[in-house]
């Protein structure tokens, strides 16, 4: 996009700024929308899973609910405790907020598409995705009250055990492409399965590592069936007890964009990210663009988080640590072991 | 100019934030500042081109250190005018050891001048050409020239691990809340519960 700005006559500097700033507006305007119709998708899913209708009242199948909901929620009167520590109080919310935009910033929707191309790039998403539990501690703190405390406190814990064991599966990821460059992860798969199927997923050393994946993804966003964070029947509603108004949709906001991002990252590290699931060129696959594939692996995730979250009961919180510790982090490392090992046997690097 | 900017922003931003670090009267505002001052770090470090070391230093300080840090700060009901009444007789200790750093920094930089530290061991682990990218640039010289130092970090830090667990670690004497997952797990229905059909009037019997 750089150059395009460059034809209208302007200096690289310039051009470069505008280009980023329309490529941040074009992930992230499309992004809000995004949320707000998974946040239906998702009550939807639930409800027909329980044998409910679901939101049906506003716009048409209900697809206006969540639009509805932002709007009540914009009109509400923003309340801060008297005892709340006031500045971190409101500046939780942005700091979830905006963690969970900035980790979109190098994410490939299609070969070349990608706001920052870095060679670092999955790095940066763990580096994100360890910050945004500070949106929580700090929310949790700063409301002065019990519950939201207790719910800190839980979600620091969670974050950290699971980032340990994705560190390790993204690490069996980056041994089998070689690199930390999302893009570049993304073209190794291709034919990976036999040179006909495209994705990490089919090969018999990595899937138990994905479907580790999937569960401590689902563990690192705080869902069902690890939300202890707000775990209603014992914290209320956790960490955003004390909010209202837009600081409380902004926590929401920010749990479901995070929520997609991982999504999209079981996309791109296991199912071959926008290519076609099939590497033969029977159908017209090829024909479809690459981002209308990501959108719809995308979506199949977010399909199974719903699917979880309204079959799965709640762990209890030692179970949660057990699972994380003494299961998944043996297991990966087992794994990391095994998958370099068999990678050097293999000749995998030439 | 981008990069200029850059510079100055975060240079200053960090030692803002270093400095409110250590005169913010709250704890856990201290630590939210040095995590600030963190992040700006490694957002130096990302000017001079150390990508890799930039999202280590976020992934580890920031991300796992300060968290711990910051829950045992929250945790505790520091007193902070109890802690200022001290200042006076740790004074004359706190400026000794800035002197002593400095003197470090003064020496560490002399010799660094006069040249190169040589902590090479084996003879044919020469460090193989500049690959090009940054982390593959670490690895082929980590991996190669310096694996002997970085096996005795990994024992080091071995070791600290053992060792801080064999000391927290208190074996439960109570047989009380010690769980079999797996015999929670393999438990039916059918084991764990009776059917009855009681006569009107009779009690159940289990």
């Amino acid at each position: 996009m750089t150059e395009f700005f460059q034809s209208l006559g302007m200096s690289y500097e310039w051009a470069w700024g505008l280009a980023t700033l329309a490529g941040i507006l074009l992930i992230a305007l499309p992004l809000m929308l995004a949320v707000a119709m998974i946040i239906y998708v998702d009550r939807k899913v639930w409800a027909a899973i329980n044998l409910r209708r679901g939101p049906n009242v506003v716009g048409p199948f209900g697809l206006l609910q969540s639009f509805a909901d932002g709007l009540k929620v914009f009109l509400q009167e923003t309340i801060i405790p008297s005892a709340a520590n006031k500045g971190i109080f409101i500046l939780a919310p942005i700091v979830t907020f905006t963690v969970a935009l900035a980790a979109w910033a190098v994410i490939p929707f299609d070969a070349g598409m990608v706001l920052a191309d870095i060679n670092v790039g999955l790095l940066y998403i763990l580096a994100i995705s360890s910050l945004s539990v500070y949106g929580v501690i700090m929310a949790g703190w700063a409301s002065n009250s019990k519950y939201p405390f207790f719910s800190a406190m839980r979600a620091s814990a969670q974050m950290i055990s699971y980032e340990v064991s994705i560190g390790f599966i993204l690490v069996c990821v980056v041994l089998y492409a070689g690199t930390f460059n999302l893009s570049e992860i993304v073209m190794a798969q291709e034919g990976h399965g036999f040179g006909i199927v495209n994705g990490y997923v089919f090969n018999l050393l990595l899937f138990p590592m994905w479907v580790m994946f999937f569960i401590s993804c689902l563990a690192e966003t705080q869902r069902v069936p690890f939300d202890l964070t707000e775990a209603e029947s014992e914290l209320v509603a956790g960490y955003q007890t004390e909010y209202s108004s837009m600081s409380f949709a902004l926590f929401w906001l920010g749990e479901y964009a995070n929520i997609l991002l991982m999504c999209m990252l079981n996309a791109i590290l296991f199912f071959g990210g926008w290519l076609p699931p099939l590497n033969i060129d029977l159908i017209p696959w090829f024909d479809i663009p690459g981002i209308v594939w990501l959108l719809l692996k995308t979506f199949f995730f977010f399909f199974m988080f719903s699917w979880v979250m309204a079959t799965v009961p709640r762990y209890r919180y030692d179970q949660l640590m057990r699972l994380g510790w003494k299961v998944f982090l043996p297991i990966s490392l087992l794994f990391v072991v095994l998958i370099s090992g068999y990678l050097m046997a293999t000749g995998h690097y030439g | 100019m981008i990069q200029t900017f850059a510079f100055y922003l975060f240079a200053v931003l960090m030692i803002a934030s270093a400095v409110m670090v250590i005169t913010a009267r709250n704890p856990v505002h201290s630590v939210l500042w040095l995590i600030l001052a963190f992040f700006n770090a490694a957002g130096l470090m990302v000017l001079v081109g150390a990508e890799f070391i930039a999202m280590l230093l976020v992934i580890v300080y920031v991300g796992a250190v300060a968290v711990l840090f910051l829950f045992v700060v929250m945790m505790l009901d520091i007193d902070v005018a109890a802690m200022r009444a001290g200042f006076m007789k740790n004074f004359p200790l706190g400026i000794a050891i800035a002197l002593i750093l400095l003197a470090e920094l003064v020496l560490g930089i002399g010799a660094y001048q006069a040249g190169a530290i040589d902590l090479g061991t084996a003879a044919a682990s020469d460090a193989p050409a500049m690959v090009e990218s940054n982390t593959a640039a670490i690895g082929a010289l980590l991996y190669s020239k310096y694996i002997f130092l970085f096996e005795i970090a990994g024992i080091i830090l071995l070791v600290a691990m053992i060792g801080a667990i064999v000391l927290t670690h208190r074996p439960s004497k109570s047989k009380r809340g010690q769980q079999d997952i797996g015999k929670q797990v393999r438990r039916n229905p059918d084991e764990a519960t009776v059917m009855k059909q009681p006569e009107v009037g009779k009690g159940v019997e289990l």
